[in-house]
């Protein structure tokens, strides 16, 4: 029997098609009581269609609850859909299982949010990246030690015999989060998929690990998929950004392009709710859509924007949820009946 | 004493003992407050600046070691007052707290409205009546539907409860609200809607607040004064103006050169390094080891030097220290 080795060939997509590709996705979670009688489902994804090409870094912003980490997770394989197809380098993972599966996972990096709690404590770093390598079946430890130092040289740990002995509580929350990384990049992968990787990191750090991300993306031509709630990170480290909303995607553009001409009013109403530092901000009240974000059990009908937004038209937006792809420009899709 | 600030902070020291040694979390900290002001404490995690938070209200955990140096309340030495005596006359009467977690700051068992009332039944002796009164008007206040009174806790959502925990806070009329980082566990929009109730109250009803946070742009919603830690120090003090058009410190130019902003070509630059550990800081400046502006000097701890009205920075390169720019 051989062992799976992990991919170290280039994407193998067919030319024309996206390395990763997501159609009509949902993921809804039951909700039960008792332990059996289902009382609802939680509709957290919601008819995504999602393209990824090799080497493309694209955002997903959204708040807390709007699903773009379900998100991520369905599209990890962490969480089955309950609909729709996800294609990866041609291959469907619909019911991939066993080695497919683990296959799949290889080529595949994950970056969370919480480096520390990402990172077993009582294990030093050296054993931590080696872990994934004997899953995958890199045979010798030499083999296995230089392809540490390479990923620890690669995210800036250097000298890596120093980290290596470390244990993740000797480190900082930036060096943490560089292992994590380091881990993601091992197995050589084609994609990566970082969840919030630096909104528990102090601002001076911060964008040392956006930047490394970048980087080690544009590198090794990797796809990566960078979740984020907050839209002021995502200027320089992305090539689109994808804006979620009550599970479903409403907006996706060229990163500079949705930050100067947004199309939604929900992206609109992020871009007046942030403001860059500047004195005069303490004097002005801001433009905030009033209500609540909407509940992923009984989500509002239509649009799931409508109750709270400014251009709502009646009769309309409140009865059919608009199509994902009305096009003020030709690569600028906007899910709202005002571009109609 | 119209004049006199509402609070004066002098020579602040605050350590804890851990099993490492003595960690000197805040050290020699000046600031001053004037009524109807909003001060900013800024600084990334391990600064201080909740230590000094919790100064202020003495609430420390068990292993700091009593806090040095003056807080003053309108002329008044309050940190050697007795615990009792603190809690009687300051704690909630003059200084109230909305913390980052609002659900952790609510009893889930107790209706929000009695929770709002309780500090009037407590601090003013108000009657039940009196205090459910006072309750539903701070209710409307901070934006929250008065039927809202009678919910659980669980019952609202985050940003609600942020409103009810900012409406206990306001209830008392206290001269001074500390936030500690009030919205930074809350979304976008919900964030930006408790930061225009902030703005409203302040201007209404010249509320002073000390406002703790990490990130800046938050930070320049509120203040009219920002003080910017660094490893327990504070190195710059500023009013907002300065402070974020003409920053006078090098972390404080440094630090707004890291922040990612939304409309901007030029890509922030993060600052190579780390803060110096607390259990033994450098004798020296303490951003010395990080700042690309250092010389021979730095060795020797520069005092907070005056560069501008109310504007103090803490570094060897500024003018009034006899340094060249």
């Amino acid at each position: 029997m051989t062992t799976p080795q992990p991919s170290t060939r280039p994407p193998q997509a067919a030319p024309g098609e996206p390395l990763l590709c997501a159609e009509g996705l949902h993921t809804h979670f039951e909700l039960r009581q008792w332990g059996f009688v289902r009382v609802g489902s939680v509709r957290a994804v919601e008819g995504v269609d999602l393209t990824l090409g090799a080497g493309e870094a694209v955002a997903v912003v959204g708040e807390s609850g709007c699903g773009k980490s379900s998100l991520a997770r369905t599209l990890l394989g962490l969480h089955r859909p309950t609909g729709g197809t996800v294609r990866f380098d041609g291959t469907p993972l619909n019911g991939l299982s066993g080695r497919a599966l683990k296959r799949y996972r290889a080529r595949v990096g994950y970056v969370q949010q919480d480096p520390y709690g990402a990172l077993p404590p009582f294990m030093d770093i050296q054993r931590i990246l080696a872990e994934p390598l004997i899953i995958h079946g890199v045979r010798g430890r030499a083999e296995r030690e230089r392809r540490i130092d390479t990923a620890l040289a690669e995210v800036g740990l250097t000298p890596a015999a120093d980290t290596r002995r470390k244990f993740p509580h000797q480190l900082s929350g930036g060096q943490q989060q560089r292992v994590v990384i380091a881990r993601a990049l091992l197995l050589r992968p084609a994609m990566i998929i970082a969840d919030e990787p630096v909104s528990m990191l102090d601002a001076s750090v911060r964008v040392e690990i956006l930047e490394l991300l970048r980087r080690v993306q544009r590198e090794h031509r990797l796809a990566l998929l960078y979740i984020t709630h907050d839209l002021s990170t995502v200027r320089h480290y992305v090539d689109r950004a994808l804006v979620m909303y009550g599970g479903r995607i409403v907006e996706q553009a060229p990163v500079t392009d949705l930050l100067a001409r947004s199309g939604h009013p929900y992206t609109e109403a992020l871009l007046s709710a942030l403001g860059d530092p500047d004195a005069d901000n303490a004097r002005r009240q801001r433009e905030v859509p009033g209500g609540e974000p909407p509940s992923l059990v009984h989500p509002p009908s239509g649009c799931r924007f409508h109750p709270r937004c400014p251009h709502a038209m009646q009769g309309k937006c409140e009865v059919e949820p608009p199509p994902p792809d009305f096009r003020p420009r030709a690569d600028h899709r906007v899910a709202c009946w005002l571009h109609e | 004493m119209a004049d006199a600030p509402l609070m004066e902070i002098e020579d602040l020291g605050l350590s804890y003992a851990t099993e490492q040694g003595t960690l000197r979390a805040v050290d020699g900290v000046d600031l001053a407050l004037h009524r109807g002001e909003a001060l900013a404490v800024l600084g990334e995690s391990g600064c201080g600046k909740s230590s000094l938070a919790k100064t202020l209200l003495r609430t420390l955990p068990r292993n700091a070691y009593p806090p040095t140096g003056q807080l003053r309340l309108q002329g008044r030495e309050v940190l050697g007052l007795p615990e009792e005596r603190f809690r009687r006359e300051v704690r909630w009467v003059r200084i109230a707290l909305v913390m980052q977690a609002a659900m952790n700051a609510l009893n889930p068992v107790v209706r929000v409205g009695e929770q709002v009332a309780e500090p009037l039944r407590i601090h003013r002796r108000a009657s039940r009546r009196q205090a459910r009164q006072r309750a539903a008007e701070a209710f409307e206040e901070v934006g929250i539907p008065t039927d809202f009174l009678r919910r659980y806790p669980h019952e609202l959502s985050g940003g609600m409860r942020q409103r009810a925990v900012l409406a206990m806070a306001l209830v008392t009329e206290p001269d001074l609200v500390l936030l500690d980082e009030p919205t930074s566990a809350l979304d976008v929009l919900t964030q930006a809607s408790i930061m225009n109730v902030l703005k409203r109250i302040k201007h209404e009803r010249g509320v002073s607040f000390v406002f703790i946070t990490h990130d800046v742009a938050t930070a320049s919603e509120l203040a009219d004064r920002v003080a910017l830690m660094y490893a327990g120090q504070v190195v710059e003090a500023a009013s907002a103006r300065a402070f974020f058009d003409e920053p006078a410190h090098p972390y404080s130019r440094l630090l707004m050169a890291a922040v990612p902003r939304l409309h901007q070509e030029r890509p922030p630059s993060p600052i190579p390094g780390r803060p110096p550990s607390l259990l033994d800081p450098p004798a020296g400046c303490r951003f010395a080891e990080r700042c690309p502006w250092a010389f021979e000097r730095c060795g020797e701890p520069p005092p907070m030097a005056p560069c501008g009205e109310r504007h103090h920075a803490r570094c060897w390169l500024h003018p009034g220290l006899g340094g060249e720019r």
